[in-house]
């Protein structure tokens, strides 16, 4: 059916005071997810009001969750902040957390994810789009938003898109429904060095998800994680898989965009990891317009269904 | 962020990284005062400009290196006349070259053997590593793929940071014994220091040194920061030269923009870095050549378009614009509107390729048709790139 997220899951939003965190917020509301708490200290007991929705406030994330049994997390907390945000959820003993920041220290993740080691809580991000799970309403309403993509692009269906990259993953997603395929998960894991779930966390997910029927990994330059996920895909993966790099043009030594997208040697470039991928029988995109398709091509030559 | 050679050393000498006397001299005036605080003796003269390679760079006046070995200081000061305000052009500047704007005089050292130190984030582990090797003063990725086994590591555990017997068991592998050894294990732990209480994102020695006199030193110092860390090191932030940067790319980053210089002739606006990275690949996949990537965020508000616009028409190279924006929670509209209103003040004259897709789409083309303007719209990124690069062709 999906993974990470149903359409049951109970969230909690910290930050769900901030004008960014108060906005997706809304936008997750309308979407159909289980919006349960938000969390801003010092405004506890206040309520967080759209349309018909009244969302309690705690001044704590521990509170939220003893009072709505929250299992999830959505952190819009500002980047000086972000680190003690995400790591009060793991202290309260979330499933999920989700960390949408973008502008974290890198310092403050490599002590988050060792102070995180043998928790029960998955972190996705930080500098991600979050995850959706599309529900079977019209524009996929009724599924479960985490985050900041535009739900109605979505539709419910067997394709699990994971990528490192917002606006690509959108894109991919869009491609997909235009052309009548649905997907389970859809998840952006964030373009920062240091991020709590990998490509290869994903991929591996959405092996084991019966209903997961083909995946696109999407990826760019910078660290080795879709080489890693490339080479387990040979080895383990039964269902087909499109890829995508970007960056082929990017300059050497320069960061583009996201913190962890830069080349610092010759095996994290785009020719490097698309020659992967290839070795690994991944079926490449040429361009991010032909990610679908390759989808499909991939599907076909394993002779699977898509939909 | 990048910093000079001569303030990474300043940092190392405040955390107690060994280095060879130097100073630094900002204009002609001060070489002679900065001369005068070195002993008497040989003395080198260094280049500083955020880029490597600067002993084999050539100035684009044809003096050849930017590091020079003077026997006395009258050498010396006639090598930083040569070099200072002149633009020394390396491997890694491009032919543009930089203008040099800053001197800094080294006693010379007597060299008995090159080491590599350096310390950066394991994206793998998560944890910082150090890195030392027994060759030093070469490239460090020659001696990765040529000699691997002379590549030592250690990673740090950030709940217990740097352990006493990490840093002896690299200084061993280096074999280093005597006062090399208890040296260097100093120096690695000042090192260590410097870069978790920073915010470094890589601190690189190549070469450190052993001289016959028991010193371990760092005769060169690469050092950057994280940017995302810089709001917490104001001091940091002061050592920021703007020299060192493209003009562009400064203008940008004021309207939060992130914008980088490329050397193509078709620019690109898009939003999101995966989409921007993206769009210059099928530039270049269709036979063009991107001119930047331009990422303008997921806001794209009429006064970012139009900065953005206007950042890209500065780059006398470009000779036309696409734009690509995937509105998933933005209206396309508001977008087009934006567009067409930066257009418009700008007086566009090149090639504009607008390609919209999500949210209220087809309110956005009808905006960007109904303009009046010299514009063509399009459906696919792909179906972008082929008329950009027919156009600009």
């Amino acid at each position: 059916m999906s993974i990470i997220v149903t359409e049951k899951t109970k969230l909690l939003v910290q930050g769900i005071t901030g004008e960014f965190g108060a906005r997706h917020t809304k936008l997750s509301l309308d979407y159909g997810t289980q919006v349960v708490a938000g969390v801003t200290p010092g405004k506890g007991g206040q309520f967080f009001e759209h349309g018909s929705h009244k969302v309690p406030i705690f001044n704590t994330v521990a509170e939220a969750v003893k009072a709505t049994g929250a299992t999830a997390s959505a952190v819009f907390v500002p980047p000086p902040f972000a680190a003690d945000a995400i790591l009060e959820s793991v202290d309260a003993g979330l499933d999920l957390c989700v960390a949408i920041t973008e502008g974290i220290p890198v310092k403050d993740m490599i002590q988050v994810k060792r102070a995180m080691a043998g928790s029960k809580t998955r972190l996705i991000g930080p500098n991600c789009p979050g995850i959706v799970t599309p529900g079977t309403g019209e524009g996929s309403k009724g599924g479960c938003r985490i985050g900041i993509a535009p739900g109605y692009i979505h539709k419910k269906g067997h394709v699990g898109v994971v990528s490192r990259s917002g606006t690509l993953t959108y894109e991919a997603v869009f491609q997909l429904t235009s052309k009548g395929l649905g997907q389970s998960t859809c998840v952006g894991i964030g373009g920062d060095p240091v991020n709590g779930t990998s490509h290869l966390d994903v991929i591996k997910m959405f092996n084991d998800d019966p209903e997961t029927w083909g995946i696109i990994m999407i990826g760019e330059i910078g660290g080795n994680a879709e080489v890693e996920a490339a080479r387990w895909i040979k080895a383990n993966c039964k269902t087909p898989v499109a890829g995508f790099i970007a960056g082929a043009t990017a300059p050497a030594g320069r960061r583009m965009g996201h913190a962890g997208a830069v080349v610092g040697g010759a095996e994290d470039t785009a020719a490097a990891k698309i020659a992967v991928f290839k070795e690994c029988g991944i079926e490449c995109a040429a361009t991010p317009s032909d990610m679908a398709d390759a989808l499909i091509r991939a599907a076909k030559a394993n002779g699977a269904k898509l939909a | 962020m990048n910093i000079h050679e001569y303030q990474a050393k300043a940092l190392f000498e405040k955390y107690g990284v060994a280095v060879p006397k130097g100073a630094a001299a900002r204009s002609a005036a001060e070489f002679e005062s900065a001369l005068a605080q070195l002993p008497d003796g040989a003395v080198i003269v260094k280049s500083q400009i955020h880029a490597g390679g600067r002993g084999k760079g050539t100035f684009t006046d044809g003096f050849k290196g930017g590091v020079k070995f003077a026997k006395t200081k009258a050498d010396a000061l006639a090598y930083a006349k040569s070099m200072f305000n002149n633009t020394l052009v390396t491997a890694q500047t491009g032919p543009a070259g930089r203008k040099v704007q800053t001197i800094y005089f080294t006693q010379a050292s007597d060299i008995q053997k090159e080491y590599y130190l350096a310390i950066l984030l394991d994206r793998a582990t998560s944890r910082p590593v150090i890195v030392a090797s027994t060759e030093g003063g070469v490239e460090i990725e020659t001696v990765a793929h040529n000699t691997p086994e002379k590549i030592f590591k250690i990673h740090i555990d950030p709940a217990v940071g740097l352990q006493g017997y990490q840093a002896r068991q690299l200084a061993f592998q280096l074999g280093l014994t005597g006062d090399y050894f208890k040296n260097a294990v100093k120096l690695i732990g000042s090192l260590y220091k410097m870069f978790w209480e920073t915010d470094a994102a890589m601190i690189e020695v190549n070469p450190l040194i052993t001289t016959p006199d028991g010193k371990v030193l760092a005769l060169d110092a690469k050092v950057s920061f994280d940017d995302n860390a810089l709001f917490r090191h104001p001091d940091i932030v002061a050592l920021r030269d703007l020299n060192e940067e493209d003009s562009k790319e400064i203008e940008a980053s004021k309207f939060g923009l992130s914008y980088i210089a490329l050397d193509g002739n078709i620019a690109c606006l898009v939003n999101g870095a995966g989409l921007a990275m993206s769009t210059m690949d099928i530039i270049k996949h269709f036979g063009g050549s991107p001119a930047n990537f331009l990422d303008v965020g997921g806001g794209a508000s009429k006064d970012q378009v139009t900065a953005a616009f206007k950042i890209i028409l500065t780059d006398p190279n470009v000779k036309g614009i696409l734009v690509n924006i995937f509105g998933g929670i933005m209206d396309c509209n508001t977008i087009a509107t934006g567009v067409v209103a930066a257009a418009r003040e700008l007086g566009l004259k090149i090639p504009l390729v607008v390609r919209l897709e999500g949210n209220n789409v087809a309110a956005g083309k009808k905006t960007l048709a109904e303009s009046g303007l010299k514009l063509e719209s399009a459906d696919t990124m792909a179906d972008a790139a082929q008329k950009i690069v027919k156009l600009v062709a």
